[in-house]
Protein backbone atom coordinates (compact mmCIF):
# COMPACT_ATOMS: atom_id res chain seq x y z
CA UNK A 1 0.00 0.00 0.00
CA UNK A 2 1.46 3.24 -0.98
CA UNK A 3 1.13 6.30 1.48
CA UNK A 4 -1.55 8.39 -0.64
CA UNK A 5 -3.51 5.04 -0.68
CA UNK A 6 -2.89 4.86 2.93
CA UNK A 7 -3.81 7.98 3.59
CA UNK A 8 -7.02 7.49 2.18
CA UNK A 9 -7.86 4.21 4.03
CA UNK A 10 -6.94 5.92 7.30
CA UNK A 11 -9.02 8.89 6.51
CA UNK A 12 -12.09 6.60 5.61
CA UNK A 13 -12.24 4.97 8.20
CA UNK A 14 -14.43 6.53 11.16
CA UNK A 15 -12.53 7.71 14.42
CA UNK A 16 -9.06 9.08 12.86
CA UNK A 17 -9.61 12.60 12.14
CA UNK A 18 -6.28 14.74 11.66
CA UNK A 19 -3.89 16.07 9.62
CA UNK A 20 -1.87 13.72 7.64
CA UNK A 21 0.91 14.79 4.53
CA UNK A 22 2.78 12.39 2.63
CA UNK A 23 6.34 13.04 2.41
CA UNK A 24 8.05 12.64 -1.03
CA UNK A 25 11.37 11.99 -2.25
CA UNK A 26 11.67 8.81 0.80
CA UNK A 27 11.87 5.35 0.43
CA UNK A 28 9.95 3.48 1.61
CA UNK A 29 6.85 5.53 1.42
CA UNK A 30 6.45 8.37 4.38
CA UNK A 31 3.44 10.02 6.33
CA UNK A 32 3.94 12.88 8.36
CA UNK A 33 1.97 13.06 11.55
CA UNK A 34 1.53 16.03 14.70
CA UNK A 35 3.23 14.37 17.62
CA UNK A 36 0.03 15.01 19.40
CA UNK A 37 -1.73 12.37 17.02
CA UNK A 38 1.04 10.23 16.66
CA UNK A 39 -0.08 7.31 19.56
CA UNK A 40 -3.05 7.63 18.22
CA UNK A 41 -2.30 6.65 15.06
CA UNK A 42 0.37 4.35 15.39
CA UNK A 43 -2.10 2.32 17.57
CA UNK A 44 -4.77 2.39 14.60
CA UNK A 45 -1.21 0.93 12.33
CA UNK A 46 -0.79 -1.74 14.93
CA UNK A 47 -4.13 -2.92 15.34
CA UNK A 48 -5.68 -2.60 11.82
CA UNK A 49 -6.25 -5.75 10.54
CA UNK A 50 -5.53 -4.79 6.79
CA UNK A 51 -2.23 -2.77 7.61
CA UNK A 52 -1.65 -4.98 10.59
CA UNK A 53 2.16 -2.81 11.04
CA UNK A 54 3.40 -5.63 13.81
CA UNK A 55 6.86 -4.51 13.30
CA UNK A 56 9.33 -1.40 14.63
CA UNK A 57 12.86 -1.85 13.00
CA UNK A 58 14.14 1.77 13.73
CA UNK A 59 13.75 4.54 15.40
CA UNK A 60 15.93 7.85 14.00
CA UNK A 61 16.02 11.49 15.79
CA UNK A 62 17.61 13.63 13.09
CA UNK A 63 18.66 17.34 14.28
CA UNK A 64 18.03 19.69 11.84
CA UNK A 65 20.28 22.17 13.39
CA UNK A 66 19.59 25.81 15.45
CA UNK A 67 18.82 27.27 12.23
CA UNK A 68 15.84 25.91 11.48
CA UNK A 69 14.81 24.32 15.20
CA UNK A 70 13.31 21.42 14.40
CA UNK A 71 14.34 17.85 15.47
CA UNK A 72 12.68 14.87 13.67
CA UNK A 73 11.60 11.35 14.53
CA UNK A 74 11.13 8.94 11.81
CA UNK A 75 9.93 5.23 12.18
CA UNK A 76 9.97 2.72 10.13
CA UNK A 77 7.32 0.06 10.38
CA UNK A 78 7.14 -3.50 8.68
CA UNK A 79 4.08 -5.83 8.19
CA UNK A 80 5.58 -9.04 8.81
CA UNK A 81 2.19 -10.37 7.50
CA UNK A 82 1.55 -7.70 4.34
CA UNK A 83 5.28 -7.92 3.49
CA UNK A 84 4.65 -3.48 3.69
CA UNK A 85 6.97 -0.96 5.13
CA UNK A 86 6.18 2.51 6.04
CA UNK A 87 7.74 5.18 7.21
CA UNK A 88 6.37 7.66 9.71
CA UNK A 89 8.05 11.16 10.78
CA UNK A 90 6.88 13.62 13.22
CA UNK A 91 8.66 16.96 13.93
CA UNK A 92 9.64 18.65 17.40
CA UNK A 93 10.19 21.88 18.25
CA UNK A 94 14.12 21.72 18.97
CA UNK A 95 13.95 23.62 21.98
CA UNK A 96 11.25 21.44 23.64
CA UNK A 97 11.59 18.00 21.91
CA UNK A 98 8.76 15.86 23.53
CA UNK A 99 7.01 13.16 21.88
CA UNK A 100 4.79 10.17 22.89
CA UNK A 101 6.29 7.08 23.84
CA UNK A 102 5.28 4.35 21.52
CA UNK A 103 6.86 1.74 24.03
CA UNK A 104 3.50 0.68 24.62
CA UNK A 105 2.52 -0.65 21.07
CA UNK A 106 6.12 -2.20 19.88
CA UNK A 107 8.40 -3.35 22.92
CA UNK A 108 11.44 -2.49 20.38
CA UNK A 109 10.85 1.27 20.64
CA UNK A 110 12.43 0.61 24.36
CA UNK A 111 16.23 1.18 23.44
CA UNK A 112 15.46 2.67 20.05
CA UNK A 113 13.72 5.57 22.57
CA UNK A 114 16.70 5.51 25.15
CA UNK A 115 19.26 6.13 22.01
CA UNK A 116 17.34 8.71 21.02
CA UNK A 117 17.27 10.72 24.10
CA UNK A 118 20.68 9.82 24.81
CA UNK A 119 22.44 11.20 21.73
CA UNK A 120 19.54 13.60 20.54
CA UNK A 121 17.69 15.01 24.12
CA UNK A 122 13.92 13.73 22.82
CA UNK A 123 12.00 13.49 25.62
CA UNK A 124 9.45 10.62 25.01
CA UNK A 125 6.67 10.44 27.16
CA UNK A 126 5.67 7.75 29.11
CA UNK A 127 8.91 5.42 27.92
CA UNK A 128 9.41 3.74 31.36
CA UNK A 129 12.76 3.99 31.98
CA UNK A 130 14.19 6.39 30.10
CA UNK A 131 17.61 6.93 30.89
CA UNK A 132 21.07 7.08 29.02
CA UNK A 133 22.02 4.35 26.37
CA UNK A 134 25.64 4.58 25.41
CA UNK A 135 27.16 7.50 26.94
CA UNK A 136 27.77 7.78 30.61
CA UNK A 137 24.97 8.86 33.00
CA UNK A 138 27.22 11.67 33.80
CA UNK A 139 27.90 12.98 30.21
CA UNK A 140 27.36 17.05 28.77
CA UNK A 141 25.29 17.21 26.48
CA UNK A 142 23.69 15.39 23.02
CA UNK A 143 26.22 14.53 21.03
CA UNK A 144 24.19 13.92 17.88
CA UNK A 145 22.96 17.31 18.49
CA UNK A 146 24.43 19.54 15.39
CA UNK A 147 25.57 22.16 17.32
CA UNK A 148 27.37 19.73 20.35
CA UNK A 149 30.45 20.80 21.29
CA UNK A 150 32.51 18.10 23.29
CA UNK A 151 33.40 19.18 26.73
CA UNK A 152 36.94 19.88 27.66
CA UNK A 153 37.69 17.31 30.41
CA UNK A 154 35.62 14.19 31.34
CA UNK A 155 37.70 12.87 34.60
CA UNK A 156 40.80 14.16 33.30
CA UNK A 157 40.71 12.44 30.42
CA UNK A 158 41.25 15.08 27.37
CA UNK A 159 38.22 14.67 25.25
CA UNK A 160 38.53 16.72 22.23
CA UNK A 161 40.73 14.64 19.68
CA UNK A 162 43.20 17.00 18.09
CA UNK B 1 58.66 17.46 33.42
CA UNK B 2 55.18 17.43 34.58
CA UNK B 3 53.49 14.05 34.45
CA UNK B 4 50.33 14.63 32.70
CA UNK B 5 47.26 13.40 34.60
CA UNK B 6 45.26 11.02 32.21
CA UNK B 7 42.51 9.57 34.46
CA UNK B 8 41.11 10.93 37.61
CA UNK B 9 40.43 8.21 40.09
CA UNK B 10 37.38 8.45 42.34
CA UNK B 11 35.67 5.70 44.76
CA UNK B 12 32.34 7.45 43.38
CA UNK B 13 33.30 7.39 39.43
CA UNK B 14 31.22 3.84 38.50
CA UNK B 15 28.18 5.03 40.25
CA UNK B 16 28.31 8.46 38.58
CA UNK B 17 29.00 7.19 35.15
CA UNK B 18 27.38 3.88 35.18
CA UNK B 19 24.76 3.80 37.99
CA UNK B 20 22.96 0.37 38.86
CA UNK B 21 19.12 0.79 37.99
CA UNK B 22 18.56 -1.01 41.53
CA UNK B 23 20.54 -0.03 44.92
CA UNK B 24 20.52 -2.01 47.96
CA UNK B 25 17.61 -0.60 49.86
CA UNK B 26 15.47 -1.77 46.83
CA UNK B 27 16.21 -5.26 47.27
CA UNK B 28 13.74 -7.69 49.05
CA UNK B 29 15.88 -9.68 51.84
CA UNK B 30 16.64 -12.73 50.04
CA UNK B 31 17.61 -10.71 47.02
CA UNK B 32 20.78 -10.22 46.27
CA UNK B 33 22.57 -7.84 43.14
CA UNK B 34 25.43 -9.16 41.13
CA UNK B 35 27.26 -7.74 38.41
CA UNK B 36 28.38 -9.96 35.39
CA UNK B 37 30.91 -8.22 32.97
CA UNK B 38 31.65 -5.48 31.50
CA UNK B 39 35.01 -7.77 31.44
CA UNK B 40 33.34 -11.58 31.48
CA UNK B 41 33.96 -14.06 28.88
CA UNK B 42 30.46 -15.11 28.73
CA UNK B 43 29.08 -11.70 27.76
CA UNK B 44 31.07 -11.80 24.34
CA UNK B 45 32.35 -8.56 24.80
CA UNK B 46 32.05 -5.48 26.72
CA UNK B 47 28.34 -6.05 28.36
CA UNK B 48 27.66 -5.43 31.83
CA UNK B 49 24.65 -7.81 33.23
CA UNK B 50 23.28 -6.18 36.65
CA UNK B 51 21.27 -9.18 37.63
CA UNK B 52 19.24 -9.19 40.67
CA UNK B 53 19.49 -13.12 42.24
CA UNK B 54 17.25 -14.86 44.37
CA UNK B 55 19.13 -18.00 45.19
CA UNK B 56 19.82 -19.31 42.09
CA UNK B 57 17.30 -17.79 40.58
CA UNK B 58 17.64 -14.54 38.16
CA UNK B 59 15.06 -11.66 39.23
CA UNK B 60 15.68 -9.64 37.04
CA UNK B 61 18.57 -8.37 34.39
CA UNK B 62 19.38 -5.16 33.70
CA UNK B 63 21.80 -4.77 30.76
CA UNK B 64 24.09 -1.60 30.81
CA UNK B 65 25.70 -1.22 27.07
CA UNK B 66 27.88 1.53 25.58
CA UNK B 67 30.89 0.04 26.63
CA UNK B 68 32.69 -0.33 23.10
CA UNK B 69 30.39 2.95 22.04
CA UNK B 70 32.54 4.29 19.12
CA UNK B 71 30.18 7.46 17.35
CA UNK B 72 29.48 5.80 14.63
CA UNK B 73 26.53 7.84 13.85
CA UNK B 74 28.94 11.09 14.68
CA UNK B 75 31.61 9.86 12.03
CA UNK B 76 29.67 9.40 9.45
CA UNK B 77 28.14 12.95 9.37
CA UNK B 78 31.68 14.32 8.63
CA UNK B 79 32.47 11.53 6.55
CA UNK B 80 31.72 11.13 2.31
CA UNK B 81 29.69 8.18 2.03
CA UNK B 82 32.11 5.80 -0.14
CA UNK B 83 34.75 6.75 3.41
CA UNK B 84 32.21 5.65 6.35
CA UNK B 85 32.37 1.83 4.45
CA UNK B 86 35.29 1.37 6.49
CA UNK B 87 33.45 2.12 9.63
CA UNK B 88 30.90 0.09 8.84
CA UNK B 89 32.98 -3.09 8.74
CA UNK B 90 33.93 -1.85 12.29
CA UNK B 91 29.75 -2.34 13.42
CA UNK B 92 29.43 -6.39 13.10
CA UNK B 93 33.19 -7.34 13.17
CA UNK B 94 32.30 -10.39 12.94
CA UNK B 95 30.55 -10.42 9.74
CA UNK B 96 31.72 -7.39 7.80
CA UNK B 97 30.90 -8.28 4.50
CA UNK B 98 27.63 -8.45 5.26
CA UNK B 99 27.09 -5.47 6.56
CA UNK B 100 29.27 -3.21 3.77
CA UNK B 101 26.39 -5.45 1.30
CA UNK B 102 23.71 -3.31 3.11
CA UNK B 103 25.24 -0.30 3.32
CA UNK B 104 26.37 0.02 -0.37
CA UNK B 105 22.87 -1.48 -1.64
CA UNK B 106 21.37 1.57 0.30
CA UNK B 107 23.73 3.98 -0.86
CA UNK B 108 23.42 2.28 -4.75
CA UNK B 109 19.74 2.83 -4.31
CA UNK B 110 19.77 6.62 -3.70
CA UNK B 111 22.21 7.17 -6.03
CA UNK B 112 19.84 5.33 -8.64
CA UNK B 113 22.48 2.72 -10.13
CA UNK B 114 21.47 -0.28 -8.28
CA UNK B 115 20.21 -2.00 -10.98
CA UNK B 116 23.01 -1.01 -13.32
CA UNK B 117 25.34 -3.13 -11.06
CA UNK B 118 26.73 -6.11 -12.56
CA UNK B 119 25.54 -9.32 -12.13
CA UNK B 120 28.99 -10.72 -11.97
CA UNK B 121 29.78 -7.89 -9.23
CA UNK B 122 26.34 -8.81 -7.70
CA UNK B 123 27.39 -12.84 -7.65
CA UNK B 124 30.92 -12.23 -6.62
CA UNK B 125 29.23 -9.89 -3.21
CA UNK B 126 26.62 -12.95 -2.30
CA UNK B 127 30.09 -15.40 -2.27
CA UNK B 128 32.02 -13.39 -0.13
CA UNK B 129 28.89 -12.27 2.15
CA UNK B 130 27.85 -15.79 2.37
CA UNK B 131 31.34 -17.37 3.65
CA UNK B 132 31.59 -14.29 5.88
CA UNK B 133 28.00 -15.70 7.59
CA UNK B 134 29.66 -18.93 7.63
CA UNK B 135 32.57 -17.63 9.58
CA UNK B 136 30.40 -15.56 11.50
CA UNK B 137 28.38 -18.64 12.48
CA UNK B 138 31.09 -20.81 13.23
CA UNK B 139 32.10 -18.28 16.00
CA UNK B 140 28.65 -17.71 17.60
CA UNK B 141 28.35 -21.39 17.76
CA UNK B 142 32.24 -22.71 18.78
CA UNK B 143 32.08 -19.74 21.57
CA UNK B 144 28.30 -20.84 22.64
CA UNK B 145 29.65 -23.98 22.96
CA UNK B 146 32.37 -23.18 24.91
CA UNK B 147 30.10 -20.79 27.14
CA UNK B 148 28.24 -24.24 27.88
CA UNK B 149 31.19 -26.27 28.59
CA UNK B 150 32.28 -28.02 25.65
CA UNK B 151 35.77 -26.18 24.45
CA UNK B 152 36.35 -29.03 21.68
CA UNK B 153 34.18 -27.33 19.16
CA UNK B 154 35.65 -23.63 20.02
CA UNK B 155 38.63 -24.69 18.34
CA UNK B 156 37.12 -27.08 15.94
CA UNK B 157 34.85 -23.84 14.59
CA UNK B 158 37.46 -21.62 14.47
CA UNK B 159 40.02 -23.92 12.65
CA UNK B 160 37.70 -23.93 9.78
CA UNK B 161 37.19 -20.52 10.22
CA UNK B 162 40.81 -19.89 9.75
CA UNK B 163 40.58 -21.26 5.98
CA UNK B 164 37.58 -18.95 5.26
CA UNK B 165 39.33 -15.77 6.85
CA UNK B 166 42.11 -16.77 4.90
CA UNK B 167 40.27 -16.99 1.47
CA UNK B 168 38.94 -13.91 2.72
CA UNK B 169 41.98 -12.23 3.08
CA UNK B 170 42.78 -13.24 -0.22
CA UNK B 171 40.29 -11.45 -1.93
CA UNK B 172 40.66 -8.15 -0.36
CA UNK B 173 43.99 -8.01 1.76
CA UNK B 174 42.44 -7.97 5.40
CA UNK B 175 41.39 -10.63 7.36
CA UNK B 176 38.27 -9.60 9.29
CA UNK B 177 37.35 -5.44 8.24
CA UNK B 178 37.47 -5.91 4.89
CA UNK B 179 36.68 -2.78 3.09
CA UNK B 180 35.95 -4.65 -0.09
CA UNK B 181 32.66 -3.35 -1.38
CA UNK B 182 32.37 -0.24 -2.59
CA UNK B 183 29.56 1.71 -3.84
CA UNK B 184 28.59 0.75 -7.33
CA UNK B 185 31.22 -2.35 -7.73
CA UNK B 186 34.08 -4.08 -5.92
CA UNK B 187 37.60 -3.44 -4.72
CA UNK B 188 39.23 -5.46 -6.69
CA UNK B 189 37.85 -8.89 -9.32
CA UNK B 190 38.55 -12.28 -7.34
CA UNK B 191 41.95 -13.20 -7.10
CA UNK B 192 43.11 -15.59 -10.13
CA UNK B 193 42.12 -19.57 -8.77
CA UNK B 194 39.66 -18.11 -6.27
CA UNK B 195 36.90 -20.17 -7.15
CA UNK B 196 39.12 -23.28 -7.38
CA UNK B 197 40.33 -22.85 -4.05
CA UNK B 198 36.81 -22.12 -2.68
CA UNK B 199 35.89 -25.06 -4.45
CA UNK B 200 38.22 -27.05 -2.62
CA UNK B 201 37.27 -25.36 0.58
CA UNK B 202 33.52 -26.36 0.25
CA UNK B 203 34.17 -29.95 -0.40
CA UNK B 204 36.45 -29.92 2.48
CA UNK B 205 33.66 -28.18 4.73
CA UNK B 206 30.34 -30.32 4.05
CA UNK B 207 31.71 -33.22 6.18
CA UNK B 208 33.14 -30.89 8.88
CA UNK B 209 29.48 -29.61 9.32
CA UNK B 210 28.26 -33.04 9.40
CA UNK B 211 30.64 -33.42 12.57
CA UNK B 212 29.57 -30.24 13.92
CA UNK B 213 25.86 -31.79 14.10
CA UNK B 214 27.41 -34.80 16.09
CA UNK B 215 29.54 -32.97 18.20
CA UNK B 216 27.57 -30.21 19.21
CA UNK B 217 24.10 -30.24 18.19
CA UNK B 218 22.61 -33.04 18.65
CA UNK B 219 25.22 -34.29 21.53
CA UNK B 220 22.91 -35.20 24.75
CA UNK B 221 24.73 -33.08 27.25
CA UNK B 222 24.71 -29.76 24.91
CA UNK B 223 20.63 -31.00 24.75
CA UNK B 224 20.15 -31.28 28.16
CA UNK B 225 21.56 -27.70 28.75
CA UNK B 226 19.85 -25.88 25.67
CA UNK B 227 16.36 -27.31 25.65
CA UNK B 228 13.56 -25.38 27.28
CA UNK B 229 15.62 -22.90 28.48
CA UNK B 230 15.30 -18.92 27.06
CA UNK B 231 11.85 -20.11 25.83
CA UNK B 232 10.89 -17.22 23.16
CA UNK B 233 7.23 -16.87 22.23
CA UNK B 234 7.03 -15.35 18.48
CA UNK B 235 4.51 -12.64 19.30
CA UNK B 236 6.95 -11.34 21.87
CA UNK B 237 9.48 -11.64 18.86
CA UNK B 238 7.70 -9.52 16.82
CA UNK B 239 7.21 -7.32 19.13
CA UNK B 240 10.38 -6.41 20.20
CA UNK B 241 11.87 -6.57 16.84
CA UNK B 242 13.86 -9.19 16.97
CA UNK B 243 15.33 -10.79 13.64
CA UNK B 244 17.72 -13.27 12.34
CA UNK B 245 18.14 -17.00 13.73
CA UNK B 246 16.46 -15.84 16.68
CA UNK B 247 13.31 -15.20 14.88
CA UNK B 248 13.61 -17.89 12.99
CA UNK B 249 14.44 -19.80 15.68
CA UNK B 250 10.74 -19.09 17.53
CA UNK B 251 9.26 -20.58 14.05
CA UNK B 252 8.89 -18.12 11.82
CA UNK B 253 10.08 -17.97 8.08
CA UNK B 254 11.19 -14.65 7.73
CA UNK B 255 14.52 -13.98 5.92
CA UNK B 256 15.09 -11.22 4.71
CA UNK B 257 16.65 -12.66 1.32
CA UNK B 258 13.74 -13.98 0.48
CA UNK B 259 11.48 -11.18 1.46
CA UNK B 260 13.05 -8.40 0.04
CA UNK B 261 15.33 -10.89 -2.99
CA UNK B 262 18.01 -8.65 -2.75
CA UNK B 263 21.07 -8.61 -5.03
CA UNK B 264 20.07 -12.23 -6.64
CA UNK B 265 19.05 -13.75 -4.21
CA UNK B 266 16.16 -14.62 -6.02
CA UNK B 267 17.73 -16.80 -8.53
CA UNK B 268 19.98 -18.98 -5.70
CA UNK B 269 17.75 -21.89 -4.64
CA UNK B 270 18.18 -21.97 -0.79
CA UNK B 271 16.28 -23.11 2.10
CA UNK B 272 14.95 -20.98 5.26
CA UNK B 273 15.08 -23.57 8.19
CA UNK B 274 12.81 -22.59 11.29
CA UNK B 275 12.69 -23.94 14.64
CA UNK B 276 10.18 -25.98 15.22
CA UNK B 277 11.00 -27.38 19.21
CA UNK B 278 12.28 -30.34 18.23
CA UNK B 279 13.99 -31.01 21.44
CA UNK B 280 11.94 -28.97 24.07
CA UNK B 281 9.78 -26.41 23.21
CA UNK B 282 9.79 -24.16 20.36
CA UNK B 283 11.95 -21.14 20.20
CA UNK B 284 14.29 -22.73 23.20
CA UNK B 285 18.30 -22.06 22.85
CA UNK B 286 18.49 -25.25 21.10
CA UNK B 287 16.39 -24.13 18.47
CA UNK B 288 18.22 -20.84 17.72
CA UNK B 289 21.25 -22.93 17.58
CA UNK B 290 20.02 -25.74 15.21
CA UNK B 291 18.66 -23.00 12.90
CA UNK B 292 22.26 -21.50 12.63
CA UNK B 293 23.90 -24.53 12.36
CA UNK B 294 21.19 -25.55 9.61
CA UNK B 295 22.02 -21.95 8.08
CA UNK B 296 25.55 -22.98 7.79
CA UNK B 297 24.56 -25.45 5.70
CA UNK B 298 22.68 -23.26 3.03
CA UNK B 299 25.54 -21.08 3.26
CA UNK B 300 27.20 -23.58 1.67
CA UNK B 301 24.92 -24.34 -0.60
CA UNK B 302 24.86 -21.04 -1.82
CA UNK B 303 28.13 -20.65 -2.61
CA UNK B 304 28.47 -23.81 -4.79
CA UNK B 305 25.95 -21.75 -6.61
CA UNK B 306 27.65 -18.90 -7.00
CA UNK B 307 31.03 -20.26 -8.35
CA UNK B 308 28.91 -22.57 -10.70
CA UNK B 309 28.28 -19.12 -11.76
CA UNK B 310 31.14 -17.39 -11.41
CA UNK B 311 32.79 -19.76 -13.41
CA UNK B 312 30.12 -19.90 -16.11
CA UNK B 313 27.88 -17.49 -17.30
CA UNK B 314 29.72 -14.43 -15.60
CA UNK B 315 33.11 -15.99 -15.70
CA UNK B 316 36.44 -13.77 -15.51
CA UNK B 317 37.16 -11.92 -18.74
CA UNK B 318 39.96 -9.91 -19.75
CA UNK B 319 38.32 -6.47 -19.80
CA UNK B 320 36.10 -6.83 -16.71
CA UNK B 321 36.22 -3.89 -14.70
CA UNK B 322 34.51 -4.44 -11.32
CA UNK B 323 35.14 -0.45 -10.72
CA UNK B 324 33.54 0.50 -13.67
CA UNK B 325 30.30 1.66 -12.13
CA UNK B 326 32.14 3.15 -8.82
CA UNK B 327 30.78 6.87 -9.08
CA UNK B 328 34.07 9.84 -8.87
CA UNK B 329 31.73 11.52 -6.89
CA UNK B 330 28.75 9.96 -4.37
CA UNK B 331 26.24 13.11 -4.34
CA UNK B 332 22.16 11.46 -4.18
CA UNK B 333 19.59 13.76 -4.53
CA UNK B 334 17.66 15.06 -1.40
CA UNK B 335 15.88 11.91 0.07
CA UNK B 336 15.12 9.89 3.29
CA UNK B 337 16.10 6.20 2.61
CA UNK B 338 15.61 2.97 4.67
CA UNK B 339 17.86 0.19 3.37
CA UNK B 340 18.38 -3.29 5.37
CA UNK B 341 19.60 -6.77 4.71
CA UNK B 342 20.03 -10.15 6.17
CA UNK B 343 22.91 -10.44 8.14
CA UNK B 344 24.02 -13.73 9.75
CA UNK B 345 22.85 -12.01 13.44
CA UNK B 346 19.41 -10.48 11.77
CA UNK B 347 18.12 -7.59 10.14
CA UNK B 348 20.83 -4.70 9.72
CA UNK B 349 19.75 -1.03 8.31
CA UNK B 350 20.98 2.15 7.73
CA UNK B 351 18.83 4.66 7.31
CA UNK B 352 20.10 7.99 5.42
CA UNK B 353 19.12 11.32 4.87
CA UNK B 354 20.50 13.47 2.23
CA UNK B 355 20.36 16.99 1.42
CA UNK B 356 21.25 16.91 -1.92
CA UNK B 357 24.11 19.37 -1.65
CA UNK B 358 26.71 17.65 0.05
CA UNK B 359 28.90 13.72 -0.28
CA UNK B 360 28.46 13.80 3.54
CA UNK B 361 25.43 12.06 4.51
CA UNK B 362 23.23 14.54 6.90
CA UNK B 363 22.29 11.65 9.11
CA UNK B 364 23.62 8.32 8.73
CA UNK B 365 21.81 6.03 11.15
CA UNK B 366 22.66 2.13 11.46
CA UNK B 367 20.30 -0.61 12.71
CA UNK B 368 22.58 -3.22 14.57
CA UNK B 369 20.49 -6.74 14.47
CA UNK B 370 22.27 -7.32 17.80
CA UNK B 371 21.18 -4.21 19.39
CA UNK B 372 17.42 -5.31 19.10
CA UNK B 373 18.17 -8.67 19.87
CA UNK B 374 19.96 -8.46 22.97
CA UNK B 375 17.15 -5.87 24.14
CA UNK B 376 14.77 -9.01 25.09
CA UNK B 377 17.31 -10.74 27.76
CA UNK B 378 15.49 -9.55 30.38
CA UNK B 379 12.17 -11.37 29.41
CA UNK B 380 14.38 -14.63 28.24
CA UNK B 381 16.35 -15.08 31.39
CA UNK B 382 14.07 -13.87 34.48
CA UNK B 383 12.87 -16.53 36.62
CA UNK B 384 15.81 -19.08 35.26
CA UNK B 385 19.17 -19.89 36.58
CA UNK B 386 21.64 -17.91 36.58
CA UNK B 387 23.74 -20.93 34.51
CA UNK B 388 20.38 -20.69 32.33
CA UNK B 389 21.42 -16.87 31.63
CA UNK B 390 24.69 -17.71 30.57
CA UNK B 391 23.15 -20.07 28.20
CA UNK B 392 20.24 -17.60 27.12
CA UNK B 393 23.71 -14.67 26.25
CA UNK B 394 25.15 -17.54 24.06
CA UNK B 395 22.13 -18.06 21.98
CA UNK B 396 21.67 -14.49 20.99
CA UNK B 397 25.14 -14.51 19.62
CA UNK B 398 25.47 -10.28 20.12
CA UNK B 399 28.79 -8.51 18.77
CA UNK B 400 28.97 -6.10 21.14
CA UNK B 401 30.43 -3.34 17.83
CA UNK B 402 27.25 -3.69 16.66
CA UNK B 403 25.60 -3.30 19.78
CA UNK B 404 27.29 -0.10 20.82
CA UNK B 405 28.24 0.79 17.09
Amino acid sequence: MRADELINYVRSSDHLHFEMEEVAQSSPSCIKVSQVNLLEFMLFLHSDEALYYDSLSCITGIDNGPDSGLIEVVYNLYSIPHNTHLMVKVDLDRARPIVPSVYSIWKAADWHEREAFDLLGIQFEGHPDLRRLLMPADWEGHPLRKDYQEQNYYRGIKVKYE
Amino acid sequence: MSKTVQYIFDNDNLKKSEPSKYQEEDLKSEEMLVNIGPQHPSTHGVLRLEVITSGELVVEVVPHIGYLHRCFEKHAENLPYNQIIPFVDRLDYLASMNSEHAYVMGVEKMLGIGEQVPKRVEYIRVLVAELNRLASHFVALGSYAMDIGAVTAFFWMLRDREHIVRLLEWVSGARMLYNYMWVGGLFYDLPVGFEERCEEFIAYLSPKLIELDRLVIENKIFVDRTANVGVLPLDLAINYGITGPMLRGSGLKYDLRKVDAYSVYPEIDFDVPVGTGQMGSLGDCWDRTWVRAQECKESVRIIAQCLTQLKGEYRRTRDFDPRALVPKKIRPKAQDLYARAENPKGETGFFFRADGRSDIPFRCKARGASFSNLSIINDLSKGGLIADLIAVIGSIDIVLGEVDR
